[in-house]
């Protein structure tokens, strides 16, 4: 009875011991995570932002499939760290908003992109 | 090992999220403008061999002829743009855009072999411009503005067939087969990249 116990209690130790092992590793592979786009919505704007020179508030609206409030939310975020410039201008007597990615932002989408492929290779390597 | 599993399941998925975002943002079309210009001079040149049929059974012959080799035309120049942009002919838009036209596209032949056994020949031609027209327009939801736009018209060319009497449908044909694949294979080409 006592050596079962025993050995019950080494694997819970032989187990804690490889969950810390992962988590430690997960910690390694995920170091100055870019919190600002790791958001799904702010992700969003600067890959559809990346794709094109410059796009307006509907067109953004209309591409994320979200509210007036959530986007300007999250677009200020951006905005306010620099990854994206806005500029506003009248069309005729309609009111635009126009948005465009900033030099910093490319280089953090370019980072974050190759945080995934480098994240995604150490978990296939583990 | 769960937890190495979810990791990397999320980074996937981010990937994922990003690449699809991209595509749909980007004005792009995997529909080939030179390709489409290609079809529309083919179409002309039907219409004048099919003009000069003597039965109406062997200007559908003509026409059908035709319809075949569009469609190797089309997918050929949809496979060299796909790998120029380095992707996929049935990945993303493309994908999409072929289930969308391919029930249309069926239905029009199974509906050309019941036609054409009831001998109504005359309706054939507007049936095969509304149908494709449908088919376009839905397999443009996905696509550039020009693509709904080109099928819009195609209906409305497939509605006046219809209405028409049978000696005109020939015209009908070459403007729209011939015409408009020409005109809107050149605005695809100008606006799209090739």
């Amino acid at each position: 009875m006592a050596k079962q116990s025993t050995a019950k209690q080494e694997r819970k130790h032989d187990a804690a011991v490889e969950t810390r092992a992962v988590s430690a590793k997960q910690k390694s592979a995920a170091p100055n995570l870019d919190r600002i786009i790791h958001e799904r919505l702010r992700l969003g704007i600067i890959s559809a932002l990346a794709a094109n020179e410059s796009l307006t508030f509907s067109e953004l609206k209309h591409l994320m499939n979200t509210t007036d409030g959530n986007l300007s939310v999250h677009a200020r975020k951006l905005e306010e760290a620099g990854y994206i410039s806005c500029s506003k201008y009248f069309e005729g007597r309609l009111p635009k908003t126009e948005y465009k990615l900033t030099a910093a932002g490319r280089s953090a989408l370019e980072n974050y992109l190759s945080h995934m492929e480098s994240l995604i290779k150490q978990m296939r390597n583990m | 090992m769960e937890p190495v599993r979810f990791v990397s399941d999320r980074a996937m998925d981010n990937l994922r999220y990003i690449r699809e975002t991209m595509e749909r943002a980007t004005p792009f079309t995997g529909i080939s403008g030179r390709g489409e210009m290609a079809i529309g001079a083919t179409a002309l040149a039907a219409s004048v061999i099919a003009a000069r049929q003597p039965s109406f059974k062997l200007w559908v012959y003509t026409w059908l002829t035709e319809g075949f080799i569009s469609l190797l035309i089309a997918g050929w120049s949809m496979d060299r743009k796909a790998r120029a942009t380095q992707t996929s002919l049935f990945s993303g838009s493309g994908r999409k855009a072929l289930f969308s036209l391919a029930p249309s596209v069926i239905a029009g032949g199974l509906l050309t072999l019941v036609l054409a056994r009831a001998g109504q020949f005359t309706t054939i031609p507007g049936m095969w411009l509304l149908l494709y027209g449908t088919g376009v327009i839905t397999g443009g939801m996905f696509s550039v503005r020009a693509v709904p736009v080109m099928g819009l018209c195609f209906m409305v060319l497939g509605a006046l067939a219809l209405l028409s009497p049978p000696v005109w449908t020939n015209w009908f044909m070459a403007v729209g087969f011939g015409g408009l694949h020409l005109f809107f294979g050149a605005i695809i080409v100008r606006r799209y990249g090739g």
